[in-house]
């Protein structure tokens, strides 16, 4: 039986692990071997995960029916309260 | 066409791209099949007449490096083979059809390596007529093979570096070393002309309309002659195409028709190495089979 492993490289200490691509391979030792050869052999990563495809469980979907944008950044347009709050302290600069 | 082909059409012009587990027109799998398929095979045929010259190597440091780049072709022939795999074919029905003849590889790959020179020359330009069509790959439609066209081009580029490097080296040697990079570059400019395809219109290209390329043949052909005349003429070497050259007020050069029989009849293994190379390929398929067998039973 030949698996699929996905493997994951770390370009530089520090940096997140990305999806680099994915060998075949009947066991992890072989696995291992692939991915050394396929993404390491220029000194390109720091560290490999390897990890077989059925061990990957895949999410896409983020429904958002309730309109959560007070979670985020853009949820919140301070621009017009904030000039009217300098304008009562005096403290508006002028243009 | 129906409304969801339709969309989806779309959706990959205005540049979205498509990952494995999306839906797609089946036509658009079965295409993008047969392009990453022939891409693919080429990674794997391409590695032969390369292949012959490692014994050959004139020094130990240029026989290192040749190696190196064999090993990063049949590499990128298994990265390829991966993303085919991913969408239906199994790698093993891809080397079946190779070895049989009904899937292609790549025409620059039906020619023998006379000389130490051509390997220069393949290594250069058959490179770099390459890195044209891939670069345009990184932005193809389906996510997963652009993303792997980036490890790709990367390793490519230098391989074009090693070429040039052969090239110079012979350039400015003998008299007898320049003429062999001559007598190469004679018998494959062709070839090269032939390697982006017929000047068919983008958008009567299937492959563009999907937008698995993202330029059509002409366009990577301008590109590659806008890069590299100049590049092999100041070294004082001739280009074998008397009506070769560029308009200076529209950028686009002009060359003599290259014979597109020629290039059907070579793709479709009429080549002058086409039949060998398949054989070699078959036989080594054979003499490695064991291999995989012990290694599968093993893991078994």
């Amino acid at each position: 039986m030949t698996l699929v492993w996905e493997v994951f490289r770390q370009e530089r200490k520090g940096q997140p692990f990305a999806h680099a691509g994915s060998v075949t391979a009947p066991d992890l030792s072989f696995a291992e071997l692939y991915a050394r050869e396929q993404y390491g052999r220029r000194q390109e990563s720091e560290a490999l995960w390897i990890v077989p495809r059925e061990g990957v469980h895949a999410v896409a979907d983020f429904p958002d029916e309730f309109d959560l944008k007070y979670r985020r950044v853009d949820g919140y347009s301070i621009k017009a309260r904030l000039k009217e709050a300098r304008e009562r302290a005096g403290t508006a600069v002028e243009s | 066409m129906d409304t969801r082909t339709q969309e989806f059409v779309e959706y990959v012009q205005a540049g979205g791209q498509v990952e494995s587990g999306d839906w797609m027109p089946d036509d658009y799998r079965s295409k993008l099949v047969k392009f990453i398929e022939m891409h693919g095979n080429s990674e794997l045929m391409g590695v032969l007449p390369e292949r012959d010259w490692i014994l050959r190597a004139p020094t130990l440091q240029r026989k290192l490096a040749l190696t190196a780049k064999i090993q990063d072709e049949v590499g990128h022939a298994q990265l390829i083979y991966r993303v085919v795999e991913d969408l239906g074919k199994p790698r093993s029905a891809c080397l079946d059809d190779l070895v049989s003849g009904k899937a292609k590889f790549h025409n620059v790959f039906h020619y023998p390596t006379k000389t130490w020179g051509d390997v220069g020359v393949i290594a250069w330009l058959v490179d770099a007529a390459a890195i044209v069509s891939q670069k345009a790959l990184l932005k193809c439609s389906y996510a997963p093979y652009a993303r792997i066209m980036k490890k790709i081009c990367w390793e490519e580029s230098f391989h074009i570096l090693h070429g040039r490097d052969v090239i110079l080296a012979m350039v400015t040697g003998t008299q007898e070393q320049f003429e062999l990079v001559q007598e190469a570059l004679d018998r494959w400019w062709e070839p090269l002309m032939h390697f982006h395809g017929n000047p068919i219109p983008a958008d009567e290209d299937p492959m563009y309309v999907w937008r698995i390329k993202s330029q059509g043949n002409e366009d990577a052909r301008q590109q590659f002659l806008e890069g590299y005349v100049p590049q092999i003429r100041e070294l004082g070497l001739e280009i074998p195409d008397p009506k070769l050259r560029r308009d200076d007020e529209t950028s686009v050069w002009s060359y003599t028709e290259p014979d597109w029989d020629r290039l059907k009849a070579v793709v479709t293994g009429h080549g002058p190495a086409s039949q060998e190379r398949l054989a070699f390929r078959r036989l080594s398929r054979e003499q490695v089979d064991w291999v995989s067998r012990i290694v599968l039973a093993e893991a078994a």
